[in-house]
């Protein structure tokens, strides 16, 4: 029974891999402490918490830090009773485990570097990258959920909530850039899931509609002083 | 030696990866049917079983096919459980320190450890050794943490850590003939120097891993076909 547990966890709003953390927390119904960090002025805990790669979430369980958000997901998973977050068969749990793999190691990068790039050769090849991953977690959703409405089959599982907490971030590209990384007609599968997570329970606890709002105004602040420089450059 | 039904691992003699596979197969005394693939002509079973990567290790099993040697490892450890001991430790709390590890093996040991090998000049190479040593003496860290004066990263007997940096030690052990610097060095990494002797020593280890000289002779032949390709692509 999950009760009163000394958890802290240190994260920052427009975090995905802390929005997965939360929703997994949530999901076991667990309650816990949360602390926005500053990433220009890192607190003392964090720094003590996370020595080796300083960045968030880190989960402090009882004073003890777990660390890299996959990590503390199957951490959350393996130490509190209620649903499970990872399937229960050992071949479901490893294609779950190379997807959530997927997304973090190659789908990630790619639209974070179509957030974050400086010149637009850079950004469309993130693009391509981008849509050539989402593709194959497309392929991905077909086998996952062997027809069912979530990547976890029934109910939200591990995938759902690694992909799902991209969500809002596309969101923002697809406002920002008119980039529709799932897309209706591309990738049928994802666009029909995505409608449904977000409109879960799970998603809305751990995503108030205000967090594409603010990936919105982060991309725009992040991307302005290229465009102030080309203004510039251009009009000389 | 147990089975538990067909058993296929599709992988390279060279493939750091492969070999953790490889090694974690022999701890839990698993039979298995082991493939020799060609990288540069690679067979359509490893193309249809990992679209997505296509690369080894892949494991088949009763013919459904898992990729990523990580995952593959904690699939066999899990698959398995009553074939010998657990390779990853049963409390949460030291599992999510091993994933932790095994996750900085694999993005900051190698990275660094690449760009040393694949620099193509003094100054790229310079930047990867120095990060590297970095890498290195932070894992000497975690050694000390995770062993608890212990012969190894899981305590008394071999773990999952020891797994995944077991299958890199001959690379480790060619670092300075491939990257100019030592990677494990007694006086500088202590208790890494004296797990890769242990390590090196078991029997799972000696069925498995590279010579050393074989892989920095295949490694350094690969080195240079690649830039001479990437050469030969500029023209």
């Amino acid at each position: 029974m999950a009760g009163k547990e000394d958890l802290k966890l240190l994260g920052l709003p427009l975090s995905p891999f802390v929005v997965s953390v939360r929703m997994a927390l949530n999901m076991k119904g667990v309650s816990y402490e949360y602390v926005d960090e500053d990433l220009n002025n890192k607190s003392e805990l964090l720094l003590k918490s996370n020595p080796v790669h300083k960045k968030v979430p880190v989960l402090i369980h009882n004073g003890k830090p777990i660390c890299e958000s996959l990590v503390i997901l199957q951490y959350v998973d393996e130490l509190f009773a209620g649903r499970s977050i990872l399937p229960t068969d050992p071949y479901e749990r490893a294609t779950a485990r190379f997807w959530a793999a997927f997304a973090g190691d190659k789908l990630f990068p790619a639209w974070y570097g179509v957030v974050t790039a400086q010149a637009e050769e850079e950004r469309a090849e993130k693009v391509k990258e981008t849509l050539a991953a989402i593709e194959h977690m497309e392929v991905a959703f077909a086998k996952c959920s062997g027809g069912n409405a979530f990547f976890g089959g029934d109910s939200i599982g591990y995938v759902d909530v690694v992909l799902g907490s991209f969500l809002f971030w596309f969101e923002a590209v697809r406002r920002v850039d008119g980039l529709e990384i799932i897309n209706a007609s591309k990738t049928p599968l994802l666009a029909a899931w995505a409608e449904r997570f977000g409109g879960s329970v799970e998603a809305k606890e751990a995503v108030p509609v205000t967090k594409a709002d603010l990936a919105v105004q982060y991309i725009s602040k992040f991307r302005a002083p290229a465009a102030a420089a080309a203004k510039l450059a251009s009009s000389e | 030696m147990a089975g538990g039904g067909e058993l296929k691992l599709l992988g390279t003699w060279a493939s750091p990866w492969a070999c953790r596979v490889r090694i974690a197969m022999h701890l839990k005394a698993l039979s298995y049917d082991y493939v020799e693939e060609d990288l540069d002509n690679k067979s359509d079973l490893l193309l249809t079983s990992n679209p997505v990567h296509k690369k080894v290790p892949v494991l088949i099993h009763n013919g459904k096919p898992i990729s990523e040697s990580l995952v593959i490892v904690q699939y066999i450890d899990e698959a398995f459980a009553s074939n010998g001991r657990s390779l990853l430790p049963s409390d949460p709390q030291e599992r999510a320190i091993a994933r932790f590890w095994a996750a900085y093996i694999d993005d900051k040991i190698t990275a660094s450890w690449k760009q040393a090998f694949s620099a193509k000049t003094e100054e790229e190479r310079l930047e990867g050794t120095k990060q590297l040593l970095v890498a290195v003496e932070t894992l000497e860290g975690a050694l000390r943490v995770c062993s608890k004066g212990k012969p190894f990263f899981g305590g008394d007997s071999v773990g999952y850590l020891d797994v995944v940096l077991g299958g890199l030690l001959p690379w480790l052990q060619g670092t300075e003939a491939l990257c100019g610097v030592e990677f494990l060095d007694a006086a500088r990494t202590p208790l890494l120097s004296a797990w890769a002797e242990r390590f090196g020593a078991l029997d799972a280890a000696k069925a498995v891993l590279p010579d050393v000289g074989r892989l920095v002779e295949f490694a350094k032949v690969r080195r240079e076909q690649q830039a001479a390709a990437a050469a030969a692509a500029k023209n």
